[in-house]
Order: C-alpha cells, then structure tokens, then sequence
C-alpha cells in the first residue's frame, strides 16, 4: 500500500506529463504482482465500483471524530477524504502496514456491513498518506492527474509496445492483469481476446478554426449533423455485445436494450447514443438520467428509450475497413445496414451541399432544427485512431448568452479551495406584490427578484477568478459553510449551449454547458436579463424523425 | 487556578481597535496602529509595526525591528532579557521564550494577583534557532489559532529536510527553490539542513539576505551564505536556493532552468494549498502551534480562560468548551492568519 501511495501522492505534485509517465513506469517495474496490477486497475477503471464508502465512513466518524470538528474541517479543506486521512485519530501502537493486494482481497469479500470495521482497521494501520491513498482508492477513480490512457501510455513505455495494442485488449482482460504484465515484460503471450468484443480507440475530431477555412475545398468534405448524445463504440462479437464510451469505457450495463439489439452480430461500429421517443430526439438531460444509473428500471427503460444513430463502420466480421477511405466505409455501412437492420438503430443521414455558402445556412439554422451543429469529415480520411489533424471537424452551432447576475458564490475545491470560484446565478421575475422598502433587492430593482437558473465554474482567467473573488468577499451578505450570498451587484454574461425546462429549479429553467462568458463589471444589474428572455431561449420540441437516412 | 481568580481580568486587559490594551500598564501588545507604549512580542510585521512612541521587547526583537522597519521605527527601544520581571505603573511585566522564531516572547501580565499571558505566535517542535516555549500557569491565557483544526498535524521538521535533501541528491542538475518566509522560516530551513550534514553554500534571494546576516550576527551560525545576484545562473545548477514564497511565481525565478520548486510551509500539509502553489515539493514546515500543541499548551497553562486571536478560531472555542474551559475568540484587528 505504501508503495502506491507515495506514487499517488507524488502523482499530485509533478507537473509534466513526461515527470507522471516516468513514476509510473518506475512503480510498474518496481512493485511485485499483483499489487501492481491492482494500482494498473485503480487508476484505470477504478477498484472497488460498489463500495458504500460515502456510509462506511459516516459510522467510522460517528464514534471516532467528533461532528464539529469533522464539519469545520471538511468544510476547510474540501475534500472528504482527504479530510478523514488528515483528521484520524492515530492509535498509539500502529500495526504491519497492508499491501494492496491484502485491501483487495478484504473487501472484495466484505458483506457491506463489514466494510466499516476493515477500513477502520486499515486507516489504524497506515500513515497519513497511506490513509489518503486508501480513501480515494476505494473512492473510485484517484483524481491525481492520470488519466486511464495515460497509465496505458506508461505500460506501453515500459514495454515498446503501441499504445493501441494494449488498449485492443484491454477489456478482454481484467485485474490484477498479470498475463498483460507478463507480456509486457516479454515473458508470455499477448493475451488474447478470447472472443471477447473488444473497444478500438476512436477516432476524434478537432474544433474548425478560422484557419482550417482558408484551405477547406467543399468537394473533399462530407457533412452530417452532430447529435447532441454521446459518441459510443457498439463491439458484437461471438454471441456478445458491448458499449464503449469515447474513453473506452464499458456501459453496456447502462443499457442493455442497445446490447441485445446488436448481439449476435460480428461488427464493430461507431454511433451516438441518445435517448428518442415515438421517433423523437429528446434533450441530453434525458439521456443523462440513463447515464447516470447503474442499475436500470423497466421504468427506465420505457420513459427513457435508448437509440444508436451510426456513424461509421470499422470492422465487419473478420474484415477490418479501418484502412479505407470514409467514403469507402460509408457505403459499406450503409449496405450492411441495408442487410442486418438491427433495431432501435439508423444511420445518420449525410446532409448534403455544394458550396461553403449552403454550409454557412446550414449550421446558421441547426439551433432551430435542436441540432448541436456540424461534423466535416474527409472524404478520402482512413480511420484514424487519436485526434488526427486535418481529418475530420467539428463545427459546434453558436452559444447563447444571457446577463446573469451573481447570487452566490461557492468555495472551489482543489487547486480552487480558497477561491469562491462555484457561481450561481439569475435573472430578473416580477413579483407580484412589492416588498417593503427594506427588502434588499428592492434597493436595486424594486419589484423584482432574482431568481436562479443556472451555475458555472469556467469561462474566466485566473486574474479575473482572483477579482471576483474580492469582489464575492467585500459584498457578501450572509454565509453557510463554503457559500456565500452576495449584494445583486455584479452581472455575468453567461454563455450556454442550451435551456430547458427543469422542475428542480426555482426558476424552472436550467443550463446546457454554462460557462461566464464576460464579466460585465460596467452594467447595473437591474439592466440584466429578465426569465421571459430566458424562457424565449428554450428550444421547441424537435419534430425531426429518427430514420432520417432512410 | 478557579473561574473566580480569572473573572474581571477584561476589565484591565481587553481589546481596542488599536489592539489588545493593558490599562493600568497603559500598554498595547503588538498594536496594529502607532501607540505611546507598545509591547512588542516578536518581530513578524503584522506585530512588530513603526511608529510607536516607545517598545518594549527582547533584545533580538528590536534588532530584528531596527533590520527591517528602520533604527528610527520607534521612539525608544527598551530591552528586556528573557524571564526577568520590571513593573509598569504596578503592573508586571515579563517575556518569556515562545519558540516561534529568534527573539519570539510571551508576554506575562500580572496585575492585582491576576496573570493573562499573552503567547503571541508560538509553536511546541524543536527549533535549533530559538530557545523552546515555557509553558506559565496563568488564569487568561491568550493563544493563536493560525493552524486550529484537528487536519494539522505538522510532520517533524528534520525529516521534512531529509526530503528536501533527498532531492537534491536525486536530481543533482535542478536548482532546488524553496520559498520560505524571510524571517524565521528561511533561517531555521538553513539551520536544519546544516544539522542534516549539507555543507555546500547555501544561496540566498536578496529579500532574505538582512534577516539571514542577523541570524548570523546574533549567533546563529548558519555556514556559507551567498545572494543568488552575485553568482552566474549556470553555476546554481543542484544549488539550494531561498527566496521569499511570492518569489516561486515571480519573475526572477525565471534565471533558473528547470528548478524543482518547493515551499516550506505549515500549510503544505493540505492538497489544494498546494496545488494552488504549485510546487512540486511541498514541505510541512511551520513556526506555528499545530492542533495538538495547541491544545497540549492551554492545557498545561491551567488558564481556565482563554481568548482565542487570529486564525481559525471556531473550531478550538468548540474544542476547548467541550473540555470545560471558558473559550472565546477574540477579534483583534491587524493580524494576518495566513503567515507562515
């Protein structure tokens, strides 16, 4: 455990990637099987899914940190288990440290009853660090500045293999991954799929920038709608069926009408994933609700109807296509949809046009047909694995703005804990009986109230984060815990992709990807946006069929 | 001591917004604004300030004050050694070591058969720059808060050093940067690394060069000092170099290629406060109390009163209460929580 904890802990403090991938590659060929294997999968797909760490800890605390404090200091340092490893009280004698692998092995046995005394049993054993390294392995994914494709960067350096030879096989195998360790070091086979589907890196594409115009010639390029879900891997292969997210996740378990759709088949395609009922695209927020659970309902199932709308074709049966030419691949596609028709799927249509100008009106009125924008893809491109420049693009439809004013202020966390850098913020409604002269927003817009719709983290500078923050401490009006409120004075121009209907909030309306757009120190805020603005912003229900192609 | 013994003593020590006053003495301690009579427990700038018509401090204290702020910063300076006892008006008046940095004192107030010591910054780890805190039993004792919650639990400094030192053995070609606090910090990271066995010359922004040479000049031997401005970049390559902590991101650091930063720093022990600095060796050094000493030492005091001054004061009023002692904070103006 110590071992992977002093790597995690540096991990947070080193900077460069190069200075990350050479830790890395130390501990793998430092630390002993299956210890390594284990920390490979604790900073890959995360250890322990199912642990109830959020409760476990709640009965740790209760008798060994008293509630205040425990408050006071959580609400210090901002993070909870960083708190805990900080905070806990160390007992006079500490025992054997234990290895990794005598963690896994304990909870991987462990009726959820049980996993409080193991880790209070563990957290007596380890040092502060030790303590850390524990919570936020059974946490899930450490946030240390890895990400999974970079500890496959580091076996792949550790070894001379290709990166994408190791992710190929990557969900063919499974922790502690000894058989990959062994090839790695040369001293067993490449482990092999065994039938299994298997994820292949995806090929991404790149925001168009003003440059990318200058030599962009219509004829090379097919057009299709970006759909606004999100980009999926569907691998079918000997009886089976997965769902890969962009980053090679599996969320098949997520989804398990998808899986059954496409089992039996031999392909490996490339979609979007979305949620659509009676033929109808439904908003993201819906299809988030089907990400967001692990385990999924008949309810689920039937309000919230999954749809995969294809993109490509890279394998059929036995022929990989990837080498061909987008082109190429598209009729390939489209007669081995012809052919299998699987359900809840179609093709995305390619939207045809002959001049930059049909372009231009194309992307202008894809905010009006609920459409997330443009994708631009060579004709002549292979598949590429990565982001390859000069392929294909993205050409996302134009933000929405509104003028905002600043209602509260969060306290980040991490690098941002001492920063209020968590905004929320609203617009103007009319209340129907005035307050009293007393009532504070009276004073700057009398007869009105601020009303929340949405809340944002981004879009601003260090300098301009270090500004608002003064700004948040000089005008703050009442505090609880790490939010303050503040004086109606400051207007944000938020920019947003989208707004809808939201029955969580007081305002009924919530925000697709908010981010400040401007800092408006220079405008009152009583000149800030009003919810009729707001509300004149959301989308109509789409009326655009799902088989488009066809 | 008995709550009795310690109930009125705000009525001849109480807070202004000039600062803690001692009537009968007609005295402030560490005032935040120009006062006739100051009593003055260390040097840090946001307790030692100019103007004050007289000062009463240690003798290492008014040198570091004359260093710093000036040999015309107060109207007079009055020395007083450690541990010996005068009267001012009736009240008496004597310094004790605080062991937060060289010349650091408590002062001790006694006045109609009642004490208040007032601790000022004190911390309870060794520190080979200074002599150790003396606990007195007191009915008020006034304490800092500048590391009160139970997350702080300051690591030995020497080992704290050995990593530093560690690294450079590691990573011979780097310039080590280290910023640390100017007066205090700088010197006692020198001084450990010293007692470490490191005998190479040690290099110095030029911010800490005054401090450092009155280190030097009052005693503390602290081996070969040189000012980065003196020697050429290219020869600072595995050097140690200290510089204040604003410094890290400034400019001037730029001269060296591919340093590893580091900061010494009781608040190091923290993740975010360190990826807000962005080092990448984070050293919990600190000249402050952690959260057990700070309790260890109003405990060993006996004070049954305590008045809690800059920092996080809520959690240890709480933490106090709960062991049955009368705690309050008490907002005084002028003092930084932050320093370290």
């Amino acid at each position: 455990m110590q071992p992977f904890a002093l790597l995690l802990d540096t991990l947070t403090t080193t900077p460069s990637r190069k200075g990350k991938l050479s830790l890395l590659v130390d501990y793998f060929r430092a630390s002993p099987d299956p210890d390594r294997g284990f920390a490979l999968a604790a900073l890959t797909d995360g250890l322990f899914p199912r642990l109830p760490l959020r409760r476990s800890l709640a009965v740790l605390l209760e008798t060994r940190v008293d509630p205040v404090l425990y408050a006071l200091s959580r609400d210090y340092v901002g993070d909870t288990a960083e708190t805990v490893a900080l905070m806990w009280p160390e007992p006079k004698l500490r025992g054997e440290p234990p290895r990794l692998r005598e963690v896994v092995a304990a909870f991987a046995k462990a009726q959820p009853t049980e996993v409080p005394a193991i880790l209070g049993d563990f957290l007596d054993r380890l040092d502060v660090r030790g303590r850390w390294a524990l919570l936020k392995l059974i946490g899930g994914a450490p946030r240390v500045g890895v990400s999974a494709r970079l500890a496959k960067t580091a076996l792949a350096e550790m070894s001379g293999h290709d990166v994408s030879d190791i992710e190929e096989i990557w969900h063919a195998i499974a922790p502690p991954y000894t058989d990959l360790f062994r090839w790695l070091e040369g001293e067993g086979p490449r482990p092999d799929a065994g039938g299994k589907p298997v994820f292949r890196p995806l090929m991404l594409a790149h925001a168009i920038e003003e440059q990318d115009w200058t030599t962009f010639e219509p004829g090379e390029f097919a057009a299709e709608w970006k759909w606004d879900g999100i980009r999926v891997q569907i691998a079918a292969h000997g009886g089976h069926a997965r769902i890969f997210s962009r980053t090679g996740d599996d969320i098949s378990r997520s989804f398990p009408e998808i899986v059954s759709a496409f089992e039996g088949l031999d392909v490996l395609l490339d979609g979007e994933l979305l949620v659509a009922r009676r033929g109808i695209v439904a908003p993201f927020n819906d299809l988030q609700q089907r990400l967001n659970r692990k385990a999924v309902t008949g309810r689920m199932l039937k309000d919230h109807p999954a749809h995969v709308r294809l993109y490509d074709l890279l394998i059929d049966g036995s022929e990989d296509l990837r080498s061909l030419s987008f082109r190429e691949r598209r009729v390939r596609l489209e007669g081995w949809y012809e052919r299998k028709r699987p359900p809840l799927s179609d093709i995305s249509p390619l939207v045809p046009f002959a001049t930059r100008e049909e372009l231009d009106t194309l992307w202008a009125d894809a905010r009006d047909t609920g459409i997330e924008g443009l994708m631009l893809k060579r004709w002549t491109s292979p598949y590429l694995s990565g982001r390859p420049r000069g392929h294909w693009f993205k050409w996302k439809r134009a933000a929405l703005t509104l003028d905002c004013v600043l209602m509260y202020a969060q306290r980040g966390s991490g690098k941002r804990s001492s920063y209020y850098s968590d905004y929320t913020f609203g617009v103007w409604r009319s209340i129907e009986e005035p307050q009293s002269e007393t009532s504070p927003r009276g004073d700057v817009y009398p007869g009105h109230e601020l009303v929340p719709v949405g809340k944002a983290y981004s879009g601003f500078t260090d300098a301009e984060l270090t500004e608002i923050d003064r700004f948040v401490r000089n005008h703050t009006t009442e505090q609880f815990g790490p939010v303050r409120a503040v004086e109606p004075r400051l207007v944000l121009e938020v920019a947003f992709d989208a707004i809808f209907r939201s029955p969580r909030h007081k305002s009924g309306l919530a925000m697709r990807f908010p981010r400040i757009h401007r800092i408006r120190w220079d405008k009152p805020a009583r000149e800030a946006d009003t919810i009729e603005a707001a509300r004149n912003l959301m989308e109509t229900p789409r009326t655009d069929q799902i088989s488009g192609a066809n | 001591m008995s709550a009795m013994r310690s109930a009125g003593i705000d009525r001849w020590l109480y807070p202004t917004d000039r600062g803690l006053y001692c009537e009968p003495a007609d005295a402030y301690i560490d005032p935040a604004s120009p006062v006739p009579r100051a009593l003055i427990t260390h040097g840090h700038s946001d307790h030692a300030r100019p103007g004050h018509g007289s000062v009463l401090a240690t003798a290492e204290t008014i040198e570091v004050m004359k260093v710093r702020l000036g040999a015309e910063a107060a109207g007079r300076f009055e020395a007083t050694p450690l541990g010996a006892t005068q009267s001012l008006a009736g009240v008496s008046v004597r310094f004790v070591p605080a062991g937060h940095i060289l010349g650091s004192a408590q002062i001790v107030l006694e006045w109609n058969g009642q004490r208040a010591v007032i601790s000022g910054d004190y911390k309870r780890s060794a520190d080979p720059t200074c002599p150790p805190f003396e606990p007195i039993a007191c009915d008020v004792f006034v304490t800092e808060a500048t590391f009160a919650l139970p997350v702080f639990h300051h690591e030995p400094a020497i080992s704290e050093v050995g990593r530093l030192l560690a690294s450079l053995r590691r990573n011979p070609d780097r310039t080590h940067l280290v910023g640390a606090y100017g007066l205090g910090k700088c010197q006692r990271v020198i001084r450990l690394a010293r007692d470490a066995g490191y005998d190479a010359p040690i290099y110095l922004h030029g911010a800490l060069m005054g401090t450092t040479e009155l280190y030097q000049r009052l005693g503390i031997p602290l081996g070969e000092i040189r000012a980065v401005a003196d020697t050429r970049p290219a020869d600072l390559a595995g050097a140690l170099v200290l510089c204040p902590p604003s410094a890290l991101a400034d400019r001037w650091s730029r001269r060296f290629p591919d340093p590893v930063t580091a900061f010494a720093s009781g608040w190091m022990r923290i993740k975010g406060r360190v990826r807000q600095s962005g080092v990448e060796l984070p050293l919990v050094i600190s000249d402050h109390a952690d959260w057990p000493e700070l309790i260890e030492t109003v405990l060993e005091t006996g004070a049954e009163d305590v008045w809690v001054t800059h920092g996080r004061e809520d959690a240890l009023v709480y933490e106090l209460g709960r062991r049955g002692l009368n705690a309050r904070a008490l907002a005084l103006v002028g003092f930084e929580d932050e320093g370290d």
